[in-house]
């Protein structure tokens, strides 16, 4: 029977959780389908993920190797592409993660495949394959059709498919030669580099005023400084902020930063990325302030404030403390 | 070193309204502000301070009309030494990979040590025309870099992973690399730049100069063919609290001391 494949994403003995999203969209298309749902899992003493891909999987391709041991686009391309000309499954979903960005394109245009990236769906259509994506910063969703081919590449955007836990599959295992050649590696990977630590641990904080690029200026930081300071919480932002250093990269909230759930998130001058969005949309309550009324951060805001921050930020300040005042 | 920088020309969307146009497939771009997509900005300040520091040349190169040449000859006033712009009707409605083979068959002539591209463009988001290019041009390439250190027929670079972890990884050279945002800090463009970019020539390439046919680029060499776009569906939606600032600041007042926030 025809596979689909997963491809599991794993780094320094975990495995990341877009892969077991990915499962559960992959279970559904292969249910769908009438294809054999296969996880492809490629990495040196892999046992555990095996194990546990076999929950979520009709079949775990093992392919073990020291090589594979940290991944490489290079290395991991050569196994694929082996593997794809192989077994020719209907699709291969790959994550739209640093892993995944560097290593989807190149196979795609390898194995000359129609290539979707980024995709937070992707559908059969009768003999169609149909995948939607955000573009415009999130702010207008594109369905796209892939050209008919035996074979695609999707790659799948983090965190938009549950994981779930259902029935497990009991899958076989089934393990495979390692098909690479000798040293022939263009790349070579060398180390970790691990973020600096930081002063202040925005996981632990309780309120959190997160800024973004609508603040402008660094002149402009005080502003927020005080409503944090008289709110009792702690500075966070999105990645402009850091990029530009106005913050250190410790405060970073997001996909490349951290995941934060506080009482209070207040998203200031925040479009509301996707990325920025993953790190912050589990916080208990988040209000956002932001001038343009469509921007995607008042798609997770419990309540929002359609505004120039400015004129906002300045009068909230006073009217807290006002309310702390009043109390005291 | 020679360094090749490619470069889109996208319109800033994060504070505009966006409105879907009649055929339901575009967007209306009339009252758009176009500039260089951000990623791009980085990559085209990495070529220009390593070729500062090496010695060699820095190109930039676009696929797109004359629209395009405002990006361009920022890119000349900020530092590049050439820009080309490769320019066809028949580049309409390419996708990543049609983009990719466009960029290709352009560069594959030149002289180079380093392709350097934005990691993603704001408009498209694919993040695939870097990588797809390497592909196409045989040689490796390392996507979302944030430090670049060449060496003798190498380079050492950082990839960010997630999490604020970053990679570090040898590279042989020639390479491409995808640059992330934060890598440096973009220089302002001087009046200087802006007036000596003026004079420059922007170098045009259509599909003949290129030795491509019709059927490789657009929408016909393209693996992407849009059918519809539809605003995203919306599964909540915050409350918006509406009045004068003063209104509202003090309803948020009143929910942050009904929570007991404050």
């Amino acid at each position: 029977m025809t596979e689909l494949f997963v491809l599991a994403e794993h780094r320094q003995g975990e495995l990341r959780d877009v892969t077991i999203e990915m499962l559960t969209k992959g279970r559904e298309l292969a249910e769908k389908t009438n294809t054999e749902l296969t996880a492809v899992l490629l990495g040196h003493n892999t046992g555990d993920h095996a194990k546990r891909l076999t929950d979520h999987a009709k079949r775990v391709l093992i392919i073990d190797d020291p090589k594979l041991q940290n991944f490489n686009s290079e290395t991991y391309q050569k196994i694929l592409s082996h593997l794809i000309n192989q077994r020719k499954p209907s699709l291969t979903l790959i994550g739209q993660t640093s892993f995944g960005v560097d290593l989807a394109p190149s196979l795609a245009t390898e194995l000359k495949l129609p290539l979707a990236t980024d995709c937070i769906d992707v559908d059969f259509e009768g003999e169609t394959l149909t995948v939607v994506r955000q573009v415009y910063g999130g702010k207008v969703n594109v369905k796209a059709q892939l050209r008919k081919a035996a074979t695609y590449i999707v790659t799948i955007r983090p965190a938009t498919f549950e994981a779930k836990e259902t029935k497990p599959l009991g899958g076989e295992i089934v393990r495979i030669k390692s098909p690479i050649p000798e040293d022939t590696e263009s790349k070579r990977f060398i180390e970790y580099v691990q973020p600096p630590a930081g002063e202040v641990d925005i996981t632990a904080a309780d309120i959190l005023i997160g800024i973004g690029r609508g603040i402008k200026e660094v002149g402009n930081m005080p502003i927020v400084e005080e409503l944090a300071a008289t709110l009792g919480g702690v500075l966070a932002c999105s990645r402009p902020i850091v990029d530009k250093e106005w913050l250190p990269t410790d405060r970073q909230v997001g996909t490349s930063g951290k995941t934060v759930k506080p009482k209070l998130y207040i998203a200031i001058g925040i479009s509301g990325a996707f990325q920025h969005i993953t790190g912050m949309k589990n916080s208990d309550l988040i209000i956002a302030i932001n001038k343009d009324p469509k921007a995607p951060i008042f798609r997770v805001a419990d309540y929002g404030v359609a505004e120039d921050l400015f004129k906002i930020v300045p009068l909230l300040k006073s009217k807290i403390h006002g309310v702390k005042e009043g109390h005291a | 070193m020679d360094i090749i920088v490619c470069v889109k020309h996208v319109p800033e969307t994060a504070e505009a309204e966006i409105t879907i146009d009649s055929s339901g497939k575009r967007i209306l771009t009339e009252d758009l502000v176009y500039d260089i997509n951000e990623w791009d900005d980085y990559a085209l300040e990495e070529a220009v301070q390593l070729r500062e520091k090496l010695g060699g040349s820095a190109t930039a190169i676009t696929v797109g009309t004359e629209e395009t040449d405002s990006t361009l000859r920022k890119c000349l006033a900020r530092g590049a030494d050439k820009a080309v712009r490769l320019t066809d009707k028949a580049f309409e409605g390419s996708d990543g990979y049609a983009t990719a083979k466009i960029l290709r068959n352009a560069i594959k002539n030149l002289p180079y040590d380093l392709i350097l591209t934005g990691a993603q463009a704001g408009d498209d988001g694919y993040a695939q025309v870097g990588a797809t290019l390497a592909e196409l041009l045989g040689i490796p390439h390392a996507t979302m870099v944030k430090k670049i250190e060449p060496a003798e027929g190498y380079a050492r670079v950082n990839r960010e992973l997630e999490g604020g972890l970053e990679e570090n990884l040898e590279i042989k050279l020639p390479a491409l690399l995808t640059i992330q945002t934060g890598i440096n800090e973009p220089r302002y463009v001087s009046i200087m730049g802006i007036r000596k970019a003026r004079s420059k020539e922007i170098e045009t390439q259509g599909l003949k100069e290129l030795g491509l046919r019709e059927d490789e680029v657009g929408e016909a060499g393209s693996w992407m063919t849009v059918e519809k776009m539809f605003v995203p569906p919306v599964e909540k939606e915050a409350e918006i609290l509406k009045g004068t600032p003063d209104e509202v600041t003090s309803k948020i007042a009143d929910i942050l001391r009904a929570k007991g926030l404050i």
